[in-house]
């Protein structure tokens, strides 16, 4: 079983790879949600088990993670007629060599840092480069919907994180921790349609005319 | 006994490697609905081509007669050091997978100098466009070779495949997985397969490695395709042995195993190249970079174990 | 208690939404926000002057009997009761002004842009539905004793408020709150990553994440774990709270928002992040780590105090200004919560005054916007011709914030300085004074010149702002000022209470 979860865990890293480099809205939001479902499934590889509430938790945030955020995101890009992504800031190379070494900076990290040592190998820094890759999407891309996409990364990351550290929640607060991401995805995804019909396009960098450092234009 | 054995593996090994790029022909003959070349058709080429007289222009220089020699050469002493079935070959030493590297990368600059050396304006762009490739796939060649030492502790191929079990997948799954991926990518790109490079098209600007070689003739030709089919068994024969060990104690059924594993492998790139269509030139760094990825990841999972 | 508490504007919030009729809405707002100030009134004073059934070392937790679970999660203790307090008067004032503002905005919508344009508003409903619903997350975040279920609030609190920001629906506007949700919603997930480590460094003793849990069991944790805890919690709930460098997101939420909106948020959000921060202190402290949650509270304090000065020094649009002050503010009280001992009763305090004249501000600004209809400052001139009473509120407000005697932000401002006098934090104290002393240079510049400028052309007629909107304002103001000349017995025992709870023993 736990080399299910270490391929697992691989797979994560992998998808993380690609969403940096992914140049087209919907295998982003694909990507997130594929990485969504491997977290869900995480806890059922892991030494520990298949028993009854983890299958039942498992489900619901596959199901939610699987399909409810993607069809939010892909409603919200067909509202928006948004397509591709255009070129991050700072551009594709960079983009996965910064999270390659953002994962070797976690692997390093976690084995600094004194956490349970758990039975799968690499899921903190798996978590760490998610988080991290979550980070990247949002601060160097253009489109309003990436950066969502980046946050659900981000959460996702926390969430393989909360694995790792064998933190158990109580299933209320767990349950108030993704209610609180799926209003937020909801919320964001109406906040996008109204700059998509605000601006007639989703590219954040025109969302910046409130500055402080702008002298000599009106604020 | 021991040499008689030895020296059987390396010539079926020489004999058979012809029949790789048949078997992949085949296999996109059918997955198009065609009957497709015969399977054994290289070996009709090398015979037609071994009787014919060579043609070289008056630019040229014997660099552009040795190209093609060396390359072979590399290639045939690469064959030697690598293992056939889980038995070492005739050349194995210790740390000969950075020789094998060697060969290569020497094998690659001769075939790019002879391409220099007609002066012609198509080979040298498919000379640079080969040694734009070159900056990734021998990175990741490079990594993935290092990451399988390190998960097995060997030096020498032999002993890497020798002590590659189904229990080393059980305990190190994420490397050996990822070692498969980048190797199989890499084997892409430098047998020039789609998605990097297409082997049947006729069209010079698309072409990168059958451009480097267009001007060659007669049995220098046969030297070259000879040599691609001797390269890509090297490269089958390194994800073959990664990814389906199995020694039992006959070396005559390990033998058949591991030439049944290179026709799946063969089979396999026939239906990659059927499944894909190639990349635009631009992309193909991204892909190689993507092989580049999986060998550093492979390692980074390594080092932490 | 605390779970009728949250109930009740959940409840109304929904009835908001389906009520058809504007008039009825704005009365159930008006009701609701008395109701939930009067149950709080009562409680505190039970609390604070009765001593109702409480004991200094643990604070007080009721058993409410038809819910026999809700306890563990929900209840008061003194830090709580104290911002729940201050939000629930401050809701209270909100409502009233909201009230008379929708009324007004449906008669004539506001400012026009620079380039002429007309927005429209938010459905009302939307507008009155969010504000309850944002009243219920705020008394969740102050009644909850489980750090998962603090985040959940907070994150709540956040997704609701966006919707009240984006409620003059235009470019500007968008901006702010895109900016908002995001940054807010990522810092968040970063406190998320502390609650983790709070976890991870409970695990030993199995205390889970429960605030009593973990603070009776605060000798066993792990202290790595806890400091990384403590530095993912406080940059998550410091990017609420507008602590620099987190601070990105304050002054364009604050100042593009409604006037009422701004001044909730101003007044009530940022406690309770500050709440959420100072839970982490308090479970640090109990750990003994104060020294360390106590220096990165100094450090990113006086952070917050020097960009706010700076930032404020040639400011151009007012209610910018005035989410400044909000960051200086919030790096005062940071400060104070860092240094410990008395200044933390002087954080406390001023987290009370703070709220209430920021709040009294924001309502006289919005009065302003209505009186001049734009946000710069330079076409903002001579509100004293033009309209005294909202002059005389804006002076005086100026004079509150900026710690004037008698305010009590000058009590606490005043306070946490003699703390850190005594501990012999001269750099400290010298920082504070002088950024202090330039943020008055700052706002005085801007305040006298709009009140007592000349205007560019003829003054209109003189504006007449609705009792409604003044009242708020100038009951907050009198109260700031009452509380600088005396601290009524039962806020002196809810912020010892308080103060003790936190800090621990130093």
């Amino acid at each position: 079983m736990n080399t299910f979860a270490e391929l697992t865990i691989v797979l994560i890293i992998l998808l993380n790879m690609a969403m940096s480099v992914s140049g087209s809205l919907a295998s982003c939001i694909r990507l997130a949600a594929a990485q969504g479902v491997a977290a869900g499934l995480l806890p059922l590889m892991a030494a520990g088990g298949a028993h009854g509430r983890a299958v039942a938790f498992a489900a619901f945030i596959i199901a939610l993670k699987g399909l409810v955020f993607p069809w939010l995101m892909l409603r919200a890009r067909e509202l928006t007629g948004a397509r591709k992504e255009i070129d991050p800031l700072i551009g594709y190379p960079a983009s996965i060599t910064l999270c390659l070494a953002a994962f070797a900076a976690s692997a390093w990290l976690g084995s600094r840092l004194p956490l349970p040592e758990g039975g799968v190998a690499y899921i903190v820094p798996a978590s760490l480069a998610t988080i991290f890759t979550g980070f990247l999407l949002i601060t160097t891309r253009v489109k309003a919907i990436t950066q969502v996409v980046g946050y659900l990364v981000v959460e996702n990351g926390v969430y393989i994180f909360g694995l790792a550290l064998f933190v158990e929640q109580p299933l209320m607060v767990e349950m108030a921790i993704l209610l609180d991401v799926f209003v937020a995805v909801f919320v964001m995804g109406i906040a996008i349609f109204h700059i998509s019909r605000e601006f007639d396009h989703i590219d954040t960098d025109a969302l910046s005319q409130l500055s402080d450092w702008r002298r000599g234009e009106e604020g | 006994m021991e040499t008689l054995e030895t020296a059987t593996r390396f010539a079926a090994a020489l004999l058979l490697a012809p029949l790789l790029p048949g078997i992949v022909n085949r296999v996109k003959a059918l997955f198009a609905g065609r009957k497709g070349r015969p399977t054994l058709q290289l070996y009709y080429d090398l015979a037609k081509l071994a009787r014919k007289v060579p043609v070289y222009s008056r630019t040229t220089t014997w660099v552009f007669k040795a190209g093609p020699a060396a390359g072979l050469a590399a290639a045939v002493c690469a064959l030697g050091v690598l293992p056939f079935g889980g038995r070492p070959g005739p050349l194995a030493f210790e740390g000969d997978f950075l020789f094998i590297i060697g060969l290569l990368a020497f094998s690659r600059f001769m075939t790019v100098l002879a391409a220099l050396d007609t002066g012609s304006a198509f080979e040298g762009m498919g000379a640079s466009r080969e040694a734009q490739f070159a900056v990734f796939a021998e990175p990741a060649l490079f990594l993935s070779l290092a990451a399988l030492s390190r998960v097995t502790g060997e030096f020498s191929l032999a002993g890497m495949f020798l002590s590659l079990t189904p229990d080393s997948w059980r305990a190190a799954a994420p490397v050996l997985a990822l070692v498969t991926a980048a190797l199989f990518i890499v084997m892409l790109a430098e047998n020039c397969r789609v998605p990097a490079d297409d082997p049947d098209t006729h069209l010079e600007l698309t072409m990168i490695h059958e451009v480097m070689v267009l001007d060659h003739g007669g049995p220098e030709l046969a030297y070259v395709l000879y040599g691609a089919s001797l390269k890509l068994w090297l490269f089958a024969a390194l994800i073959a042995a990664a990814v389906l060990p199995r020694h039992s104690g006959s070396w005559l059924y390990d033998g058949a195993f591991f030439l049944a594993a290179m026709g799946g492998i063969a089979a396999a790139i026939g239906i990659a190249e059927s499944a894909m269509a190639r990349l635009r030139m631009l992309k193909v760094p991204y892909m190689l970079m993507g092989g580049l990825i999986f060998a550093a990841l492979a390692m980074l999972f390594q080092t932490g174990r | 208690m605390a779970v009728v508490l949250i109930v009740l504007p959940l409840l109304s919030g929904a009835a908001a939404f389906l009520l058809r009729d504007d008039a009825a809405r704005r009365r159930l707002l008006l009701w609701t926000a008395w109701l939930h100030f009067l149950l709080t009134a009562g409680r505190i004073l039970a609390y604070g002057r009765w001593g109702w059934a409480y004991s200094v070392a643990e604070g007080f937790r009721e058993t409410p009997f038809w819910l026999p679970g809700a306890w563990e999660w929900f209840s008061f203790d003194a830090p709580g009761l104290l911002f729940l307090g201050v939000t629930s008067l401050l809701f209270l004032g909100a409502a009233h002004y909201a009230a008379a503002y929708l009324a007004e905005e449906k008669r004539d919508p506001g400012e026009k842009g620079e380039n002429g344009f007309i927005f429209n508003n938010a459905p009302e409903a939307v507008f009155s539905g969010c504000l309850l619903f944002f009243l219920s997350a705020m008394t969740g975040v102050a009644a909850a004793r489980h750090l998962g279920l603090l985040w959940a609030a907070v994150e709540a609190t956040t997704l609701l408020s966006a919707p009240l920001i984006y409620f003059h629906r235009h470019k500007r506007s968008l901006e702010a709150t895109w900016k908002y949700l995001l940054i807010c919603s990522v810092g968040i997930a970063l406190a998320l990553m502390g609650n983790l480590f709070m976890g991870a460094a409970g695990l030993r003793g199995g205390a889970g994440l429960h605030l009593d849990g973990l603070l009776a069991g605060a000798e066993g944790l792990d202290s790595q774990l806890l400091k990384a805890a403590f530095i993912f919690l406080f940059v998550g709930y410091g990017t609420k709270m507008g602590l620099a460098p987190f601070h990105t997101w304050l002054p364009d939420a604050h100042s593009e928002a409604p006037a009422v909106v701004s001044a909730l948020l101003s007044g009530a959000l940022l406690n309770c992040a500050f709440l959420g921060v100072l839970r982490a202190a308090q479970v640090c402290g109990a750990a003994g780590l104060a020294d360390f949650s106590g220096g990165i509270l100094v450090l990113f304090g006086l952070a917050s105090l020097v960009t706010a000065a700076l930032f404020m020094l040639g400011q151009r649009d007012y209610k910018r200004m005035l989410a400044y002050s909000s960051i200086e503010h919030m790096g005062i009280l940071a400060i104070g919560a860092g240094l410990g001992g008395r200044a933390l009763y002087g954080a406390l305090l001023g987290a009370v005054g703070h709220s209430l004249t920021k709040a009294g501000l924001f309502f006289a600004s919005g009065l302003v916007l209505a009186a001049y209809r734009t946000k710069q400052i330079k076409d903002v001139k001579g509100l004293l011709r033009r309209s005294p009473a909202v002059a005389a509120l804006w002076l005086a407000g100026f004079l509150l914030i900026t710690g004037t005697p008698p305010s009590g932000i000058f009590l606490a401002k005043f306070v946490i300085l003699k703390e850190a006098v005594a501990d012999g934090r001269w750099a400290v104290a010298g920082v504070y004074l002088f950024f202090l002393a330039v943020v008055f240079a700052a706002m005085a510049k801007i305040f006298i010149e709009t009140t007592f400028g000349e205007p560019a052309q003829e003054p209109e007629r003189r504006f007449e702002p609705p009792r409604a909107m003044v009242r708020p304002a100038l009951f907050f103001f009198v109260l700031v000022a009452a509380l600088g000349l005396r601290v009524p017995s039962w806020l002196d025992a809810v912020l010892n209470l308080a103060a003790g709870a936190i800090g621990g023993a130093r």
